[in-house]
């Protein structure tokens, strides 16, 4: 090492979620419980076999960025506009008072703008070519929310987008803190994601992986005996990443969180019959903070609701922290996977539960299936001094990440 | 960051015109153009009727009928050229360490063929907005996530190290490159199998492109319709392809007694936070990026012997482009030949980036700097040396190479020959 890595804080939040459109209404309901998972009444899902979705209600976009931005923009954006407004007002945070190319925006994206994708499509085939807006270009792709809130915040630093399914929140504050190291103050990093379209819902029924009940009680149980594959929702958070002696040099001294260690690994192929390697990814993380497993207070657990999966993570767990070694919640019960957002959201909700001493409950949740050994906190709060969280977060095809979150 | 020195040990081309690196680099050494009449689809109600198409068939390039057959167009020429670039390298990945070998792709728009295809036949054509799932493909979820791009490439090369799609638009192709050397340097990685890929010549791409009145017109004349820095330029051509590499710590590449092409030496990338699709004129972020590049790299200006240029062929973008070279490259700048191989085998968005290095990689191995095709009338505000039509022979030992996309993105990285640094 040449110099000393600069360290990486979390100094401010936003959360647009099902859960709620802003950090404290998330929040409470969080705590309490309460499930935002939804009968999907956007559209007409008689034709489908999936009925429930996490979607972001009583969010109106033009609250937050002018009319002009909204149509020229897919609902995944909006998503972002709003939450980073709250993570920079969190932090107190002027982007003008930023040196030029020391302000950056890192996000995650998994499908991209499905809004636009799916209605523009529809036009191309039922108008023609001449029919395709002139926002499509801008609009639908992976970069259109970094080059968004890039231009929205005036940040000319180093911008990034990484697509790795649900891993990719995780690997955007790598990315973050990799961008610190080289010289930037703050990152704008986080994700969003809004996927609730007809196409977009049947992409994802492809999978195999979405649990086809009809019940908000009984459809995402992660770790369950029960277990029947997980629910999808939109939404996700923001934060304001700095580094932790410039947000000093501005006069910040309460930081909300370091991130204090990252790693990402990618499974070996079925074939190997090896390890899947989410341990590997857990292990890496933990040694990059320098932190032992038994410092480890809670862990945001990644939470298919995939039998097969759930098991995968609850043996990565064990071998890691012993058999009903660190307490594990999935708070994205409540919620559903947001794809882009959830880890993000994951990271937010850690943020809040070390502010708090209190971890949030997985709901629903009512007996673990064989040779998941694991503490899980369920369905109420559990009051707890947290000083190290993990966050794990996996993305489809075989993606691995794993977060460590220090108290400041 | 450790010291650690970053190589590029293998180059894998799918790229316009014929598959694999070597009929890449005698296409645009020789200054032949890949633009042509659109073939992958009729063009006739389109504005913009020219694509560089790549001649590629998967089959002949190892692809199992499977892999065919769950993989868009994009993945397919990404999974080819990672299994070039891995046999290029002579690395053996299963039986070395997998988890220290990373994935890094570079694309745009992910899977953008499959995804209008598959939307004709559950949508009816565009008749049914409530799409019938009776008809979806059991593959159609990987097809909307572009991260699987970067699953494919590691199921083709037992890669098990940090994996990612990197999707900054038209800079993702050196962004991925940029990733793989920072995931080498900060030692998350030995090896990088890193690279981009894009297929985007379809209708719903090209649409796009008319709407914004980006493309070429030059519908008669399609072979030499990309004209980058030609006062007479109207526009891009989009393009397709991938370029994958063999990235490497240079202490791992000795120990194997590895091949190596060029070594990275400097990577920055800025936004302009100005426009999703404009250019400030002043071409400031990108004049950014390249000085820290080189920076970082410890080069001066005046020791590059290249410049493989964004050169899209928009006036915008060559002004742009042209004045970021004069503000960081000083009485430089008019000294270097600049070039823009887009002439030849036109904007591959995502990919070409990656397509520009591996051109770079080469150049530096065979001294040869590649030519900008169709340039024959001088712009008073473009006055650099823009190579035209016909490669040089010289000594290539330190090339820049640039990019610039739709959100601002605007990157730069620097490679050298090996040694050259030492």
């Amino acid at each position: 090492m040449n110099t000393p890595a600069s360290r990486a804080v979390i100094t401010g939040l936003g959360v647009v979620a099902p859960t709620g459109t802003d950090v404290e209404a998330h929040w409470q309901a969080t705590l309490a419980g309460k499930s935002a998972i939804h009968h999907i009444d956007r559209f007409d899902t008689s034709g489908y076999p999936l009925k429930l979705f996490g979607d972001v209600r009583d969010f109106v976009a033009t609250d937050h960025v002018p009319v002009r931005l909204v149509r020229e923009t897919d609902l995944m954006t909006h998503l972002a506009f709003a939450a980073t407004e709250q993570a920079l007002a969190d932090a107190g945070l002027d982007p003008a008072t930023v040196p030029e190319f020391d302000l950056g925006v890192v996000t995650a994206n998994s499908s991209g703008g499905a809004h636009f994708g799916q209605s523009e499509l529809q036009k191309l085939y039922s108008e023609g070519p001449y029919a395709v807006g002139a926002y499509m270009s801008i609009a639908w792709f992976y970069a259109a929310t970094t080059g968004q809130l890039s231009i929205r915040h005036g940040a000319r630093g180093a911008c990034g987008v990484i697509a790795t399914e649900q891993a990719g929140g995780l690997d955007a504050f790598g990315q973050a803190r990799r961008n610190l190291r080289k010289g930037g103050r703050a990152v704008l990093c986080g994700g969003t994601d809004a996927s609730l379209t007809p196409y977009g819902l049947v992409a994802q029924l492809a999978n195999g992986l979405l649990s086809q009940r009809d019940d908000p009680l009984r459809a995402y149980l992660p770790f369950d005996a029960d277990a029947s594959g997980y629910v999808s929702g939109e939404g996700g958070a923001i934060m304001v990443v700095e580094d932790a002696d410039a947000a000093r040099a501005r006069g910040v001294d309460r930081f909300l969180a370091e991130v204090a260690g990252y790693a990402a690994t990618f499974d070996p192929r079925q074939q190997t019959r090896r390890e899947p390697g989410l341990r590997r990814a857990i292990e890496l993380a933990l040694a990059d903070a320098q932190v032992r497993p038994q410092d480890v207070d809670v862990v945001f657990a990644d939470g298919y609701g995939v039998p097969r999966l759930d098991l995968v993570e609850a043996q990565a767990l064990m071998r890691t922290f012993g058999e009903r070694g660190a307490p594990v919640t999935v708070p994205k019960t409540m919620t559903g996977r947001l794809y882009a957002g959830g880890a993000p959201l994951d990271v937010a909700t850690a943020v809040l539960a070390m502010r708090d001493s209190v971890i949030p409950p997985t709901v629903n949740v009512t007996s673990l299936a064989p040779g998941c050994r694991i503490d899980l906190v369920r369905d109420e709060p559990r009051e707890a001094q947290l000083r190290t969280v993990l966050v794990a977060a996996r993305g489809h095809g075989g993606f691995n990440a794993a977060l460590v979150l220090t108290h400041p | 960051m450790s010291d650690r020195r970053v190589v590029i040990t293998g180059v894998g081309v799918v790229a316009p015109g014929d598959s694999g690196r070597e009929a890449f680099w005698s296409m645009i050494s020789q200054g032949r153009t890949a633009t042509r009449r659109i073939t992958l689809f009729d063009p006739a109600r389109f504005r913009s009727q020219i694509g560089a198409e790549c001649n590629f068939d998967p089959q002949r390039c190892g692809l199992s009928y499977q892999e065919i057959r769950r993989m868009d167009r994009a993945g397919q020429f990404a999974v080819a050229a990672a299994r070039e670039a891995v046999a290029d390298s002579g690395i053996d990945i299963p039986n070395g360490d997998p988890s220290r070998v990373g994935v890094s792709v570079g694309n745009a728009v992910g899977n953008s063929i499959l995804m209008e295809q598959e939307y004709r036949v559950i949508s009816d054509n565009g008749r049914r907005w409530l799409v019938d799932a009776g008809y979806m493909v059991p593959h159609l979820y990987t097809v909307v996530v572009s991260s699987s791009i970067g699953a494919e490439v590691a199921y083709a090369t037992d890669a098990e190290g940090p994996n990612a799609v990197i999707t900054t638009g038209c800079c993702s192709g050196i962004d991925s490159v940029g990733h793989a050397f920072d995931l080498i340097r900060e030692g998350c990685a030995d090896v990088v199998v890193a690279g981009a890929t894009d297929a985007p010549i379809y209708p719903i791409s090209v649409a796009c492109f008319d709407t914004l009145r980006a493309s070429s017109t030059t519908n008669d004349d399609p072979e030499h319709a990309c004209k980058p820095f030609d006062r007479n330029r109207n526009g891009l051509v989009l393009g397709e392809g991938s370029a994958m590499f063999v990235i490497e710590d240079a202490e791992h590449a000795a120990r194997r007694g590895a091949r190596v092409y060029c070594e990275i030496l400097g990577f920055c990338a800025r936004s302009n936070a100005y426009h999703m699709t404009g250019l400030r004129p002043d071409g400031r972020e990108m004049a950014d990026a390249i000085t820290v590049a080189l920076d970082q790299a410890r080069v001066d200006p005046s020791d590059i012997d290249y410049v493989n240029a964004h050169g899209s062929g928009t006036k915008q973008n060559d002004r742009h482009e042209t004045a970021a070279y004069r503000s960081s490259l000083g009485e430089h700048a008019y000294r270097v030949p600049v070039s823009s191989i887009k002439s030849m085998v036109g904007h591959s968005l995502g990919a070409i980036g990656s397509i520009e290095i591996a051109a770079c990689a080469l150049a530096i191995e065979r001294d040869v700097v590649p030519p900008t095709a169709n340039y024959e009338t001088r712009d008073p505000e473009c006055d650099l040396d823009y190579v035209p039509k016909t490669a040089r022979e010289q000594k290539v030992d330190t090339v820049l190479s640039v990019g610039s996309g739709f959100g601002g993105f605007q990157s730069a990285i620097v490679l050298a020959a090996p040694g050259r640094a030492a």
